[in-house]
């Protein structure tokens, strides 16, 4: 089966050609039918080689395609890896990918049909590309994909290219990839003139004999491309941007998936990482850094899915954390609920805007519960999960992290509670606002309330049940002794080195379980202080938020700090340099030069008769004349 | 007995040029037209063929030579290798792309138009192929002098100066090629003006110091490297967008292709101590020039300083003499030649429809034309090294290769990467994008020539991109043969 392992991004490459070249012949339903079906295939494939991956004495494939680059010492194949990481990114991938596919059919069915399909295009692309970056066995063939998704995103967030706004936030989300990317870049030269191989193996083979200040150097580039990636300080601005776009794509790319790269790249290099225990440092404090940010950042933002944005942001950060301590299956772990649970938030979102004709502002409303019922209910599991209560998926994943961080450096643990009691804050609050109390919008979208088609509401109602029993794979060992599963099922490709743990650190049940219920009463009072204040949630007439909240509303003043310090005097330099630089200074040298010889041509002028044709003509007869003679002499 | 097979590369500069006579004497435009392009599309078949019909002696594809100017030591030698055969198939795609591309603008004097443009079809084959200094000067001119007139006698208004600053530019040049090659010249041993004998001439590291710098600024100012590049705005702004073409798909790897075989080959024994002088200046060049294209209003400066600054990597690429990064800049020749030529495509089509090239005046052209958008923005982001285009191939072996001769010129040069995504994505957002305005609201779909050109360009994008490996065997003995002379000594 690992042998057909090209067959899965295959799939959506097929169903990307079809409906972009078909967009102008293909009605909706064919649309629908072949990009959801391509996706579909592609998550059976995975199905399949997860079960083969995950059966007794499998042993890691590289499947080689062709060659790709094969220039003197450099050897690039274009290849996959076939592993226990990179198959259960396959399933989250293509099993996410294929029910936001069909969300979308609903979802973008007002779109004119060339349209539709050149969405559809699009989201295949995305899942081929995002299919290359997890199963590239080298460096490149993992760059490829990395690009490919920063592209797909792009053409996603821009979708609706008439809009200037989603314009200039496609823009920025390709360009602070890009500063990502070129970091990623630099990393893989570094590898190349180190180990002289971007192949994984291999250089995971030679990294022990680089020095640490080789490592620490490749592992930052590195750690600043998963920042472009993932949305990680200092490059996260993009990210609550590129809501621009269609809020299944949000869902898909934008939590679900793409983001998520960083995790996985870091993952997949953990050799490199763990010997670089500086780069692992400055993992976790910038991990730990953004979760807390975006967190506070959440708190005051009342559209919808900029609450959900920086939510993201601020998980992401739980999942660097996590890669920074050395968790990498907690990190894992978490990508994979994370998947779930706000995949289901958007889709939840979007089920909500969808009903309410395109109005994301929370504070226009309330009431929801009792008109969407299925959004209401999966989206409250969902709220659940992210805010980490028992037995919902996020309570194991979030309690994995928090213990490593805390085995590692208490005030990680402390800071990364805080966090999390933000994010119940946050999240009860949008609840609260959108679905308890009153309707809070105009009479006419009153009237027209009513509750998604079944192709929205069955993605919501799998992901819900994702979301419960997406943890159950990793019950900590405190709650229920050998039913790590997920832990048990990456040891083979993270080798034993996981986490704090396995370093010798070691925290007694008690302790442990002791942390945990105090954790939770927090986080339940804060649920409940939420839930209380915002049912209640009444439009008062704008008053201008001062202080922190203001500071909070304005996200920081990120944006503006990037504006002031870098876009604009680049700007104001090339503006400079276009002007005098280039005109004056070299133009002028060159100028100069040129008013000489003209006067000396002046005086040569007069033996030109200024028939600029005739020349021509004359030179051209004399070369042929040349050529012929010359092919005479020649059959002599 | 005369055989096509042994003549191959003379027949590739034969028959452009028999194209170009028949070109002065037709009268007719559409007639011009249409023997312009079935020219073209010989040359191309029979470039093609080429490489299927030729024996593979060394790295040699194969080599002719006929006797010339006997008592001067000169005699008429053309070489096609993997290399040069690169560069050829270039010339002879682009000019039918170029031809039905700009099939429906209309110009006074097109038979002189047309026969100037396969005239200096030929001058390029030439200077691709030639192996004697002598003959590789005179292609070098012949190249050269027909886009003068063309550049001088058609386009925009200040057409005149531009093409003056053009001429000044070259004609400076090509002196102290001229000079240059003739000092070596004397210096052989047998008076001879054969690439090997050049090879091996006797020359001292002080002579050699000075006649690097004059063959480099020859080959510079054609490029062109920073600070040498300021005749190329204006000239690629003023000229027909035809004209603009074969100058900046196909011209500028004139002396990209002559440092590989006539600059660095000649000159080894002082490159260690000039290389990086030169790397710096392409290096500042790439960042300089990105930042200028990123406050461009005009479309067509934007592609020119966009070109500059990928040519800026080829030149540091090939004087950091590794094996990658020539292997790279060669098939960056290539594509960065195919590439440009989709974005001048799109451009002129702008031009001629709507007479706008300033992008503060545009908007909204993808909801009229969304093929044209669709195919523009696949060029555009092959422009910016996508991965699975062509560019990327290329650039990322000449970063690998620069990153091994310093880290830092490689993070430098790698603004480039970031600062070419603003300046592209710009240009997309506000010609494509948005909404339309008085002057873009009547737009309408590209026509049928355009769209098959375009095609055909995204066709080698990515069948480039995706599999490289046999264009890189062809040319890697020749690049290691090259590299070899280059590193012995």
């Amino acid at each position: 089966m690992s042998k057909l392992i090209y067959l899965v991004p295959l799939f959506p490459l097929v169903g990307f050609l079809l409906t972009g070249l078909g967009r102008n012949i293909l009605t909706r339903t064919l649309v629908s039918v072949i990009a959801v079906g391509a996706v579909l295939a592609s998550f059976v494939m995975s199905l399949l080689i997860f079960r083969e991956v995950g059966a007794d004495g499998f042993q890691p494939q590289v499947v080689k395609l062709f060659d790709f680059i094969k220039v003197g010492k450099v050897d690039i194949p274009f290849s996959f890896q076939v592993d226990q990481l990179s198959s259960l990114f396959l399933l989250i991938i293509t099993g996410v990918g294929t029910l936001i596919h069909l969300y979308s059919t609903a979802y973008m069915h007002e779109e004119k049909p060339p349209h539709f399909a050149r969405y559809f295009a699009y989201l295949n692309l995305f899942v081929f590309s995002m299919l290359l970056l997890v199963l590239g066995s080298n460096y490149v063939i993992m760059f490829i994909g990395w690009e490919g998704v920063g592209l797909c995103s792009y053409l996603l967030i821009g979708f609706w290219f008439g809009n200037e706004a989603y314009n200039d936030a496609a823009k920025k989300a390709f360009v602070m990839n890009r500063i990502g990317d070129l970091g990623f870049l630099l990393a893989v030269f570094w590898m190349m003139m180190r180990f002289g191989t971007t192949d994984f193996a291999q250089v995971f083979d030679k990294a022990p004999e680089a020095t640490a200040a080789v490592l620490t150097g490749i592992t930052m580039l590195l750690f600043l491309g998963a920042t472009g990636k993932s949305a990680q300080i200092p490059l996260f601005t993009w990210l609550p941007d590129a809501m621009a776009g269609p809020t299944p794509v949000s869902a898909l790319i934008h939590a679900a998936t793409m983001v998520t790269a960083g995790i996985y790249m870091i993952t997949r290099s953990h050799v490199l990482f763990d010997l670089a225990p500086v780069t692992q440092n400055v993992i976790a404090i910038i991990g730990l850094a953004t979760a807390l940010l975006a967190a506070t950042i959440a708190l005051r933002q009342n559209d919808i899915k900029k609450v959900l944005a920086y939510s993201t942001v601020s998980q992401l950060g739980y999942m660097f954390l996590a890669l920074g301590v050395g968790a990498y299956t907690g990190a894992i772990f978490h990508v994979m609920t994370h998947a779930f649970f706000k995949a289901l938030l958007f889709l939840g979102a979007g089920s909500v805007i969808h009903a309410l004709h395109h109005e994301q502002d929370l504070r226009n409303m309330g009431g929801l519960r009792k008109k969407m019922p299925i959004t209401h209910i999966t989206f409250l599991i969902a709220c659940m999960a992210i805010a980490g209560i028992p037995p919902f998926s996020g309570f194991f994943s979030k309690d994995e992290i928090l213990t490593a961080a805390l085995l590692k450096n208490p005030v990680y643990y402390v800071l990364g509670v805080a966090g999390a009691l933000m994010t119940s804050f946050y999240m009860f609050r949008l609840y609260a606002m959108a679905f308890r109390g009153e309707f809070r919008g105009t009479e006419a979208q009153a009237s027209h309330l009513h509750e998604s088609p079944s192709a929205m509401t069955i993605p919501l109602i799998i992901l819900a049940v994702l979301s419960v029993a997406g943890g159950w794979v990793g019950i900590p060992e405190v709650l229920m002794p050998h039913a790590h599963k997920l832990q048990a099922f990456l040891a083979p490709v993270l080798e034993g080195i996981d986490g704090p743990a396995e370093a010798g650190h070691h925290l007694s049940h008690s302790t442990e379980l002791m942390l945990m219920g105090g954790v939770l009463v927090l986080i339940i009072a804060v649920i409940t202080f939420a839930w209380k204040k915002y049912s209640k949630y009444e439009r008062s007439e704008d008053v201008k938020p001062t202080g922190v909240a203001r500071f909070l509303e304005n996200k920081w003043y990120v944006d503006e700090l990037y504006e002031a310090i870098i876009s604009k005097p680049l700007k104001s330099l090339s503006a400079f340099m276009n002007l005098r630089v280039e005109r004056q200074v070299i133009d002028g040298l060159v100028n100069g030069v040129g008013k000489a010889v003209q006067y000396g041509s002046r005086q040569l002028r007069l033996i030109q008769s200024g028939q600029v044709g005739s020349y021509i003509l004359i030179m051209v007869i004399f070369l042929i004349l040349f050529f012929v003679l010359q092919l005479f002499w020649n059959l002599q | 007995m005369f055989s096509a097979i042994d003549n191959f590369p003379a027949l590739m500069i034969w028959l452009p040029l028999l194209g170009a006579v028949v070109s002065f004497l037709l009268k007719k435009e559409q007639q011009v037209k249409q023997w312009a392009f079935v020219s073209s599309m010989l040359t191309l078949g029979l470039t093609v063929t080429s490489l299927f019909y030729t024996g593979q002696s060394n790295y040699l594809l194969t080599q002719v030579s006929y006797i010339w100017l006997p008592s001067l030591g000169s005699s008429f030698t053309l070489s096609l290798d993997g290399i040069s055969w690169m560069l050829c198939l270039l010339t002879a795609l682009s000019f039918p792309l170029i031809f039905i591309s700009t099939s429906d603008a209309s110009r006074s004097r097109s038979n002189a138009f047309y026969g100037l443009m396969l005239m200096a079809q030929a001058g390029l084959m030439g200077v691709f192929l030639a192996t004697d200094a002598l003959t590789f000067y005179f292609f070098w001119e012949l190249a050269l002098i027909p886009v003068y007139f063309l550049a001088s006698m058609w386009g925009g208004e200040r057409r005149i100066q531009a093409a003056f600053k053009f001429f000044i530019y070259t004609f400076v040049g090509s002196l102290l090629l001229l000079i240059g090659i003739l000092y070596v010249y004397l210096k052989t041993p047998e008076q001879s003006f054969s690439l090997s004998a050049f090879y091996q001439a006797p020359l001292s590291a002080q002579e050699q110091g000075w006649l690097f710098w004059m063959f480099f600024l020859a080959f510079a100012i054609k490029m062109p490297i920073f600070p040498f590049h300021t005749w190329q705005p204006d000239a690629y702004e003023q000229s027909d967008t035809a004209v603009t073409m074969v100058l900046s798909a196909v011209m500028v790897k004139m002396g990209v292709f002559a440092m590989m075989r006539w600059l660095l080959p000649l000159f080894p024994a002082v490159l260690k101590q000039y290389d990086n002088i030169i790397i710096g200046l392409s290096v500042i060049g790439i960042v300089y020039a990105s930042c200028l294209a990123m406050v461009q209003d005009d479309l067509k400066r934007l592609v020119a300083y966009s070109s500059i600054a990928h040519i800026g990597l080829m030149s540091a690429a090939i004087f950091t003499r590794s094996m990658e990064a020539w292997q790279g800049a060669t098939i960056q020749m290539f594509s960065h030649g195919i590439n440009i030529l989709g974005m001048w495509i799109v451009v002129a089509l702008i031009e001629r429809r709507l007479g706008i090239r300033k992008i503060s005046e545009l908007g909204g052209l993808a909801s009229k034309a969304p093929t044209l958008a669709i195919l523009f923005l696949v060029v555009a982001f092959a422009n910016v090294a996508l991965p699975l285009t062509n560019a990327f191939v290329g650039e990322f072996l000449m970063f690998a290769g620069l990153f091994k001769f310093s880290v830092w010129y490689a993070a430098v040069a790698g603004l480039g990467i970031i600062l070419s995504a603003v300046y592209t994505l710009n240009m997309i957002k506000r010609v494509m994008f948005g909404s339309t305005n008085a002057a873009t609201v009547n737009f309408g779909e590209a026509g049928r020539p355009v769209l098959i050109a375009l095609t055909v360009i995204i066709v080698i994008i990515f069948v480039t991109g995706v599999y490289p490996e046999p264009l890189f065997n062809l040319f890697e003995s020749t690049a290691d043969a090259l590299l070899r002379r280059i590193l012995i000594r």
